[in-house]
């Protein structure tokens, strides 16, 4: 009985151990997927029309500028309204709302992070552009700024929920040290809790803004899809077009094998170094402050 | 004659802490032995080698022997690194400081060790459960709650199930790390007597979290400061009449 | 002694009201939109949802009939996303809370998973669509999805399930392995079944995530319109959110309560799911043994 335990066991912890390690095995499978279908595109395209500012796949033009200027347009738009947004909503959730409040809101605020990309774009389209249009008396409302709310508004929720996640697993005995000294509940979430949720807040922030610039269907139906430069701060208004809606645009209707489908992978490959990026950056963050497991009842 | 004898120990952590440094003790069957002195002591650590727990945490070095003697007068190491811990762990019972009852029943609770060992046989599982209950003096005030779950009880209550618990496994050795820390004074007792009836049965060795219970309890008493064990005696005679001067200061409270 | 310059309690309490009430604020602006956009949906959907529509096939090139075929192509998608993401997102998850040492391997790994958590969905259609469908010739399949759907969910579910299980408190694992049980035995008895609804919770909003997206399956299973249902997991599907795309932005003259009506119903389906993990989550957190 003990050796079959031991035996069952020991497939069990070589299965686990083999799980954890299949996530490496699929980041590393889908950047080579990407490299093998995206490399191509700097032997077809000469390096100097790829960084043009016209995108015009039709003529021949592949300049990815206006595409990555785009997304970057959209994305700190969006990061700008969402973080000061969602910290504070977390804080108010976490430590000042009353019980019935915080039930209400916990839930309200996930169902946001709930509605799929497509109702909200769904929703830019019908509602929010023809109103931003007549508002700001505008050509159209579909535009970098129209995107740049909805896509606040799409990261909002991750940012609040794991930002309230960290903020509750701070010990209680925290707060109760730091009261007990006389500070005020204020002071105490601004000198003690929020640092103390530092790692977790900072995850938060992180993957709302993965997720605001992965963001595909919500940009590509009211961003307006015009592949052009961004000229001063105005341009916000303008429609602009995004590297994701861009693949998520043209894939269809491309040839496989053929120049435009590289490029495409190719933009895909930039827009995975761009994620692999922000997420290192982030992880080093919060690798800083892990720490280790302490010891043990003593 | 002699449950535990330790030579030589010497344990440092990964942090540069020198836990314990060059212990040499024996500890005697069927008594109270009784380990004191101030935090940082060792007294935790030199209790975390007997049953391997130590193996959790950062331990850099390790070295020396602490040999278990079964009733047959075989001794094994316990350090030895082919030694079956988990069968070590279920002849060492320990308690710790706060009462940590699983997130089980107390039924679920008591029956736990034998239930991973393999133990399946109901019979067995409620018989020992009750006899552990009640060496613990536990079993009149939860006999008819066996099924609620164990963070119910009060904490007097919980150390008792703690204490039940580490029973029910018929362990050679209880090791208990300052077990009355966080009761009231009346839950204290009655642990304290709980451990002069297990003693005709068991081992004990005992941190008690004052001097003064190191003085009601003990047979047998080590005063341990900074990782050295400074004296070991006869509890009537070490609390009346220390040899070193540093016992007797820690005794008389000018320090600690 | 020292002269020692301290706040007075009023002007701390003074900042403390200005600040409770500015977050305030902030929260009502955060929720408010919220409301408003679901009862809109809501009104303005209502009147499309009637049996027929819920049940029928479209008809006139989606102008009227029903979403059925789209209901059906989420639902399979789910289970098979379910299916083939929980196994490895547990096991994953009980390697790094339980098993996994701090070094470099497990850094790589945590990096890894927090990468698939970030890449961007339409990425992940272009993975799925050269690696399953293209590469293993499945084509256009409700399984190219799903296997793409499911890589894609993996992240969510491993850190949820993480999460649960870190948080059951370690002194729980100390006792359990001083009373001699081995590692998975303290896993299999105390710590998955205290993780369990943390667990769960995480599978019904990673599931919820995966009801939703459009991008993966843009390449990978999504059909335009099918006259049948799916037979096989090699079939092409039509889903919902996928569906909506297409009806508000490629149809011309798409009657808008129809349009407003597939919202509705996505939307049901997802605050369905949202509603049932709350409940786990706030049961869960009345039962907690600690």
């Amino acid at each position: 009985m003990f050796k079959s335990r031991d035996w069952s066991e020991f497939v069990i912890t070589r299965i686990i151990k083999l799980t954890g390690y299949s996530t490496i095995i699929f980041v590393v499978l889908i950047f080579f997927f990407l490299l093998n279908e995206g490399f191509p595109t700097f032997i077809e395209v000469p390096f100097a029309s790829l960084i043009s500012d016209r995108w015009y796949p039709i003529e021949g033009y592949y300049g990815i500028l206006p595409l990555l200027i785009g997304s970057l347009v959209v994305t700190v738009g969006a990061t700008t309204i969402a973080i000061p947004v969602g910290l504070c909503t977390a804080i108010f959730i976490s430590e000042i709302s009353p019980r019935w409040l915080r039930d209400i809101l916990k839930p309200a605020v996930e169902i946001l992070g709930g509605i799929p990309s497509v109702v909200l774009g769904f929703l830019g389209i019908i509602v929010l552009s023809p109103y931003l249009r007549v508002l700001l008396n505008l050509p159209t409302g579909l535009s970098a700024f129209t995107g740049a709310v909805l896509l606040a508004a799409m990261s909002l929720p991750t940012i609040v929920s794991i930002a309230d996640d960290a903020l509750d697993a701070v010990p209680r005995s925290y707060r109760n040290a730091s009261l007990a000294l006389g500070a005020t509940d204020w002071q105490t979430i601004w000198n003690v809790t929020v640092p103390a949720a530092r790692s977790g807040i900072l995850t938060a922030f992180m993957l709302g803004i993965g997720r605001t610039i992965g963001e595909t269907m919500t940009v590509m139906m009211v961003t307006g899809n015009a592949p052009v430069l961004f000229k001063g701060f105005l341009s916000f208004l303008y429609p602009v077009r995004t590297m994701t809606a861009t693949i998520a645009a043209e894939m269809g209707e491309v040839a496989t094998g053929s120049i435009h489908y590289h490029i495409l992978f190719f933009i895909g490959i930039i827009l995975f170094l761009f994620s692999l990026v922000i997420n290192i950056t982030a992880s080093a963050v919060v690798f800083r402050q892990h720490k280790k497991v302490e010891k043990i009842l003593s | 004659m002699h449950k535990l004898i330790i030579e030589n120990l010497t344990l440092r952590y990964s942090d540069g802490v020198e836990a314990l440094r060059d212990i040499n003790i024996n500890i005697p069957v069927n008594k109270i032995t009784v380990m004191f002195g101030p935090s940082g002591g060792g007294k935790s650590s030199l209790l975390r080698v007997i049953n391997r727990l130590n193996d959790l945490t950062d331990v850099d070095h390790i070295s020396g022997k602490v040999l278990l003697v079964d009733d047959k007068e075989i001794a094994k190491d316990i350090l030895d690194p082919n030694l079956d811990v988990i069968n070590l762990r279920r002849s060492v019972g320990m308690v710790f400081a706060r009462p940590v009852v699983l997130p089980l029943s107390i039924r679920d609770n008591i029956t736990y060790g034998l239930e991973m060992a393999g133990e399946k046989d109901k019979n067995t599982l409620e018989g020992t459960m009750e006899i552990s209950l009640k060496q613990a003096a536990l079993w009149d005030e939860v006999k008819d709650r066996l099924d609620e779950p164990a963070i119910a009880l009060s904490g007097g209550q919980q150390q008792r199930l703690c204490l039940a618990r580490s029973l029910a496994l018929e362990p050679e050795l209880i090791l208990l790390d300052e077990p009355t820390s966080g009761l009231d004074p009346i839950s204290t007792g009655f642990i304290e007597t709980t451990l002069q009836e297990l003693k005709k049965k068991y081992t004990i060795i005992l941190v008690p979290h004052s001097v003064q219970q190191a003085a009601r309890t003990a047979d047998l008493a080590a005063f341990f400061l900074q990782g050295d064990l400074i004296e070991y005696g006869h509890g009537d005679e070490l609390f009346v009449n220390p040899q070193d001067e540093r016992t007797a200061n820690y005794i008389e409270g000018r320090f600690g | 002694m020292f002269k020692v310059n301290l706040s007075t309690p009023q002007s701390r309490l003074t900042i403390q009201k200005i600040g409770y009430l500015s977050l305030t604020l902030i929260a009502i602006l955060t929720v408010v939109p919220i409301i408003a956009i679901v009862v809109h949906i809501f009104i303005q959907g209502f009147s499309a949802i009637s049996w027929e529509f819920l049940t029928g096939f479209p008809k006139d090139g989606m102008r009227a009939g029903g979403i059925f075929p789209a209901i059906v192509g989420t639902f399979y998608l789910t289970l098979g996303t379910a299916i083939f993401s929980i196994p490895i997102s547990i096991g994953a998850a009980v390697y790094l809370s339980e098993y996994a040492s701090e070094n470099r391997w497990t850094q790589i790994i945590r990096i890894a998973i927090i990468n698939l958590a970030g890449i961007p969905s339409v990425v992940y259609g272009l993975f799925g669509l050269g690696l399953f469908v293209i590469f293993l010739q499945f084509g256009t399949s409700i399984l190219a999805g799903c296997l793409t759907l499911s890589i894609m969910t993996l992240p969510i579910f491993i850190s949820t399930a993480e999460e649960a299980m870190r948080s059951v408190p370690q002194s729980f694992r100390v006792v359990s392995i001083s009373l001699g049980a081995s590692q998975w035995q303290t896993i299999r008895r105390i710590v998955l079944p205290q993780a369990q609804p943390g667990i769960l919770t995480g599978v019904i909003l990673g599931l919820e995530r995966a009801v939703g997206e459009t991008a993966p399956i843009l390449f990978t299973a999504a059909a335009f319109f099918l006259p049948q249902l799916p037979n096989s997991a090699f079939d092409a599907t039509m889903a919902l959110p996928y569906h909506l795309f297409v009806i508000s932005t490629q149809v011309p003259g798409m009657p808008v309560n129809l349009q407003y009506g597939t919202a509705l119903v996505l939307l049901l389906f997802i605050l369905g799911m949202n509603i049932l993990a709350t409940l786990v989550r706030s049961h869960a957190r009345k039962q907690r043994q600690w």
